[in-house]
């Protein structure tokens, strides 16, 4: 069986060498030995420019390039390194195997220490004897490399065909049997010379390399020939058209041979068949050592060729398009060699040089955003491509100074914005887009990198005092980061709103688990052209307070659709839910001042005044806004001050003359929680509390909750309690509703409804702060704003039956014959489970500091079975009243 | 029956995902801690492989649930185990532990199964990830040759950890996840710097990871590219894993089959990830993916990763039991030794 042998060897993408790939060119200009300019470059740090000639070459057909930097004023392994490094982030460059070209050992080490493909090294030789040489090829091996080897050894270079073979024949042997390297992977150069030196003993030099690249070829299984072709022309310097004709020439007997690889400037290299046969036979002459006068004949012969340097075959085709097109093709190649005569050109034909940005650039940025997603350009591309972004916007930066200082404006920046990818992600394009835009509109932007942790994050924005954090990232692990990120600036006690932004991010990730997290406002921006407006009204002094609370209330109805959606999706069964409940700790338990039921009758509605949320008064109205703020709205706001100016002259002529009564009932029972109910004692006896738990699939790690698990369990000897409550502020609002229909008033009998209805709001409202401060004393010492009521910023909660966390409007029975609701204070159960007067609120109390709202969203069969015994009910009756909460 | 002759006869099934799995247990600060961590300055919660020695249990039973579901091969609990990756969490001095203790709990569950069934013996790799570095990306726009992490850095941290590894008893070595070429280069040279100063060697397992629709890793290199840029090391397989789902990963895993005489490996996520990062392909669907390319003898190993679960497992250690492996023509072809 033959063995494959074949030299496979990479960049970004795979060069592999087969007998059909006839010969493999190695671009020759990235050699400070061999290009003065590259040389110079390199020795003024100009990278750019040094990059510059190896993309040339790659555009002009090298398939590997060869890099050397032995210069005596250079730091080799630093300019190795950096220059390799530097490389690696041009895709274009990247793309094909490197030649770490270097006579010192450390300066190969570092080549190899910085590649991700597999290069080649050039060379190792004999010439300091075997053990070096075993040396370094186990360690090329190691590091992946294939290895040029050049006949040299102990004794010296190999200068004729025996030596040549010999050398070459011992390291082969060395490097398959001792170092056990892969035949493919080795490479000789077994010298090429130059000839027509007017020596003697030059004028076979080029038939003894062909000669033994032939030998080699047949006898040494699997190894490859290459060499430095322009060494052969050495004496024609100065006469480029019969050294390109020489280079073709050699080329085309060397690879006749059997040459397979070669350093080779394309630039310096005629097509054989276009070599004038006249010097192309005094060419071969010399090459092939065909006859004694051939040098003489070569050299006088050259005197007559005209001298016509190649032309670089560089495609500009792209440079005759419009200024758009340009811009965008340099973005999508990357290309940053005219950006700035583009930009220029580009900016004189918009009124403004931000239009430029957001104009041509962000348009090829979009198609940047397009190829990659659609999986036509890669990471390193999009890099590149951010990159020429970046130059074209540091061209405008001065003009936008300029128009900054004309206009009047002070330098006074818009806010500082603090931006990082977060802990774990090294993905920062995006980021840097947003920054680049966000500076380019005024904000000062704190770039923290990428991989930040989040203490890093929040030390930074409390020290510069940001006025907007914003968070990236590409991977999936940080969503996690992210959430976790918002967790801690809200113990922080940060305010700052929070940008959120990433491949992988979404608005509904963002609603559904960061936003709850952070009471600041958390927005998710899809690209870098929102995060401006977002930015300004989130820091903008009159609009941000408004903006803030309809970003919340957007979020919290993008969470509300998510948790819609999922409902239809999957469940857990019952039992697998149970096992994810709401874990809570049960210390620390609060004895309520009472237990049973206590009365609260002609509650002074002067007081509650104080606790009412007008917000949804408005709603009522449909009146889009909230209170305050909606008083001073452009476009409702004269309506909503009219309107609340009537409803307070009501609520006001309502406390006078106490035409409204307010009541409540509150009630605490010793309870524990059985299963998903909650058993109380009512003296002596046991009244069970039916409640329902979340069965739609989370994410691991997310509990399923149920009301039951805020409460102590059952067969621990742990006494917890919960409340009941039930309020009403209605009573004697009939007596109101028939005056105003009666002079068919509509607008004072909606109003004294809503009023009513605010009242009973503000009533249970008041209750439940009566209750966490005095009644069930669990949070004494609470002192909170009525603002802060109303976002029920405080310990415990008093879900109502009928309302998401417990939807079965049935339970309202147990609640009220616990309050005795009806003779207490006047409030009365219709069939169908609604309560009269209607302005009238019910629930529980829970105390747990862990006790959080819900949504119970839909549940199975298997849970439903299970209620309706529980609750001895028939299974149609609980389907009937679960309806909407049923996922079949 | 070692493990290449076991290849020959039949598809190996590697485990499932560890974190998934972890992460069920709905564990806190605490259980990140042991006696000698209880004052480490440090949050902990998230250092899924130091589990491995705080609640070593949790770890084991994972094991024993892959092993239960049918797989041959479980990894151990040290995909972050490098002073690099715990760098994060200032435990750099606890790597060697950590993966010596990961090695070694792995390789007691599963020679528990080999006893009870020594016709079909258990394997213990041992996981070696990416670290949380490029080596050949610069985190840093503005200056493209920056690196954050260095060759020799990363070799040293690697040597750290196959050490342990290889003292704590694993069968394998799997470099997994990578998603720059580089890093798995200086993690295989450290590798064989380990291998030869305790002069023994052992079958390895490369894993790299496509990261986007242009069918390239992270650091830019086509499959192929990959291929070739490790294929200096005789390596047991070479495959895929993470990343994308199974049916994804089909493509690039014929590019590996056509041009690799390495066995081949596929350990896909349960699915790309949706818009909350959750995996959900069912195992049922999964198993039916890996079928496709089961029925095209593309693979030799088959497993899963990110989002997969005992069930999966299960679903695609039966669905590969019906098919016969990956057919190479030169088995041992790799005789660069």
């Amino acid at each position: 069986m033959k063995k494959d042998y074949t030299l496979k060897l990479s960049g970004l993408e795979p060069l592999v060498v087969t007998p059909e790939s006839n010969f493999v060119n190695v671009g020759e200009r990235t050699n400070v030995t061999g290009s003065a300019k590259f040389l110079r470059l390199i020795k003024e740090g100009n990278f750019d420019e040094a990059l510059a000639v190896a993309r040339e070459q790659v555009e002009g057909g090298a398939q590997i390039i060869d890099v050397n930097m032995d210069e005596g004023m250079l730091d080799g392994v630093e300019a190795m390194t950096r220059f390799l490094n530097l490389v690696a982030a041009e895709p274009d460059i990247a793309r094909v195997p490197v030649m770490i070209d270097s006579s010192k050992w450390p300066i190969i080490e570092a080549g190899l220490k910085v590649v991700q493909g597999k290069c080649v090294v050039n060379s190792i030789s004999l010439k300091a004897g075997e053990e070096e040489f075993i040396y370094q090829a186990k360690l090329i091996k190691r590091y992946g490399a294939a290895v040029i080897v050049m006949a040299f050894d102990e004794q010296g270079q190999a200068d004729n065909y025996e030596r040549r073979i010999e050398i070459c024949n011992r390291a082969y042997r060395i490097l398959v049997d001792k170092v056990g390297f892969f035949p493919g992977d080795i490479i000789f150069d077994p010298n090429i010379f130059p000839v027509a030196t007017g020596m003697e003993e030059h004028n076979n030099n080029a038939v003894d390399f062909f000669n033994a690249t032939k030998w080699i070829r047949e006898n040494l299984e699997g190894a490859h020939v290459s060499g430095g072709v322009s060494n052969v022309s050495f004496s024609f310097r100065g006469n480029n058209s019969v050294r390109e004709a020489m280079h073709a020439a050699f080329l085309y007997h060397a690879i006749q041979h059997g040459m397979d690889m070669g350093i080779v400037n394309p630039s310096m290299l005629e097509v054989y068949d276009d070599i004038p046969k006249d010097l192309l036979e005094h060419v071969e002459d010399v090459l092939l050592n065909r006859r004694p006068d051939a040098t003489e004949r070569l050299l006088s012969f050259a005197e007559t060729v005209k001298q016509k340097g190649k032309q670089e075959k560089v495609d500009e085709a792209w440079r005759s398009k419009t200024v758009e097109d340009r811009l965008s093709y340099a973005l999508v190649k990357g290309i940053v060699d005219y950006i700035d005569a583009d930009t220029e050109e580009a900016r004189q034909q918009f009124s403004r040089p931000l239009e430029v940005i957001e104009g041509p650039l962000m348009a090829g940025m979009n198609v940047v955003g397009d190829l990659f997603g659609s999986g036509k350009m890669f990471l390193p591309q999009v890099v590149k491509s951010a990159r020429v972004m970046k130059k074209a916007v540091a061209y405008l930066m001065p003009f936008m100074e300029e128009e900054k200082l004309k206009s009047g404006q002070t330098s006074n920046s818009q806010g500082k914005i603090l931006m990082a990818t977060v802990k774990g992600d090294v993905h920062d394009i995006g980021k840097n887009i947003v920054g680049v835009v966000l500076a380019c509109n005024n904000f000062d932007i704190i770039d923290m990198g990428v991989m930040v942790p989040t203490e890093k994050i929040i030390a930074r924005a409390i020290e510069e005092n940001v006025d907007v954090i914003g968070l990236s990232g590409l991977i999936t692990p940080s969503l996690d980061e992210m959430v976790g990120v918002a967790k801690e600036m809200e113990r922080a006690g940060l305010k700052t709103p929070l940008l959120i932004g990433g491949a992988t991010t979404s608005r509904v990730h963002t609603a559904v688990k960061i936003d709850p997290h952070y009471s600041g406002s958390v927005v998710h921006v899809v690209d870098a052209s929102k995060s401006v407006p977002v930015v300004q009204k989130l820091i903008g002094k009159e609009a941000g307070p408004l903006f803030h609370q309809n970003i919340k209330e957007d979020y919290a109805k993008y969470r509300e659709e998510y948790a819609n959606r999922q409902r239809e999706k999957k469940y857990l069964s019952i039992e697998q839910a149970r096992k994810f409940d709401v874990k809570v700790n049960v210390q620390n338990i609060v004895k309520p001042s009472f237990t049973g039921t206590r009365v609260f009758e002609n509650i002074n509605l002067e007081t509650l005044k104080a606790y009412i949320d007008w917000t949804p008064f408005f709603q009522t109205w449909e009146l889009a806004g909230r209170y305050p703020q909606i008083l001073n709205d452009e476009v409702v706001g004269k309506e909503a001050t009219k309107l609340f100016s009537d409803a307070n002259e009501m609520l006001n002529q309502i406390i006078t003359e106490k035409t409204l009564q307010a009541n409540a009932v509150v009630g605490f029972w010793p309870a524990n929680r059985v299963g998903d109910d909650v058993k109380l004692t009512v003296s002596e006896n046991t009244t069970m509390l039916h409640f329902l738990r979340q069965q739609n699939e989370k994410a691991s790690g997310q509990t399923y909750s149920c009301l039951a698990d805020f409460v102590a369990e059952d067969g621990q000897n742990i006494t917890d309690y919960m409340g009941g409550f039930a309020v009403t502020a209605g009573i004697g609002i009939e007596k109101l509703i028939a005056a105003f229909e009666k002079d068919h008033d509509d607008y004072h009998s909606i109003m004294v409804k809503a009023i009513a209805d605010r009242l009973a709001e503000a009533l249970a409202e008041y209750m439940h702060e009566l209750v966490r401060t005095q009644l069930w004393p669990y949070a004494p010492e609470e002192s909170l704003s009525k603002a802060d009521l109303i976002k029920e910023q405080y310990q415990g909660i008093r879900p109502a039956p009928g309302y998401p966390a417990c939807p079965d409007h049935t339970e309202k029975t147990t609640l009220f014959n616990l309050l005795d609701a009806e003779n207490t204070i006047g409030l009365k159960l219709t069939e169908s489970f609604a309560m009269y007067p209607t302005a009238a609120v019910c629930g529980y109390y829970f105390s747990h500091p862990e006790a959080k709202y819900f949504g119970l969203g839909k549940i199975q069969k298997d849970q439903v079975l299970d209620y309706a015994q529980r609750k001895g009910l028939s299974v149609e009756e609980a389907e009937k009243w679960l309806s909407p909460n049923l996922a079949y | 029956m070692n493990i290449e002759q076991l290849l020959a006869k039949r598809v190996l099934v590697l485990d499932g995902a560890m974190g998934t799995m972890i992460q069920r247990h709905h564990l806190e600060e605490q259980d990140f801690r042991n006696a000698a961590l209880a004052n480490h300055p440090y949050p902990l919660k998230g250092n899924n492989d130091l589990l491995s020695i705080t609640r070593p249990e949790i770890i084991k039973d994972i094991h024993r649930q892959y092993f239960e579901a049918g797989a041959d091969i479980c990894e151990t609990n040290t995909f972050s185990g490098t002073t690099i990756a715990q760098a994060d969490y200032h435990l750099e001095h606890l790597v060697y532990e950590l993966n010596f203790e990961s090695a070694k709990i792995a390789k007691e569950v599963a020679s528990e199964f080999t006893v009870l069934n020594p016709d079909k013996p258990r394997f213990v790799a041992g996981s070696i990830g990416p670290t949380n570095r490029t080596a050949s990306l610069s985190p840093d726009v503005n200056d493209p040759g920056y690196r954050a992490v260095t060759y020799d850095q990363l070799v040293t941290a690697y040597k750290q950890q196959v050490k342990a590894l290889i003292d704590g008893g694993v069968d394998l070595l799997l470099v997994e996840t990578i998603f720059d070429t580089l890093n798995a280069k200086a993690a295989l040279f450290a590798i064989e710097e380990v291998f030869e100063e305790v002069n023994c060697r052992m079958p390895i397992m490369v894993s790299g990871t496509i990261t986007d629709a242009s069918g390239r890793t992270l650091s830019g290199q086509t499959t192929e590219a990959f291929l070739i840029s490790v294929s200096h090391i005789p390596l047991l397989s070479i495959g895929l894993n993470c990343a994308l789902g199974a049916a994804a990963l089909r493509p690039y895993l014929q590019i590996l089959s056509g041009k690799s005489d390495f066995h081949i490996s596929a350990h896909p996520n349960a699915g790309l990830p949706n818009e909350m990062g959750q995996y959900d392909e069912s195992p049922a669907y999964m198993a039916e993916q890996i079928e496709v390319f089961l029925k095209e003898g593309l693979v030799n190993i088959i497993g899963g990763c990110c989002g997969t679960t005992p069930d999966h497992i299960k679903a695609i250690a039966e669905v590969a039991a019906k098919y016969a492996p990956r057919a190479i023509e030169n088995a041992q072809a790799s005789d660069n030794k």
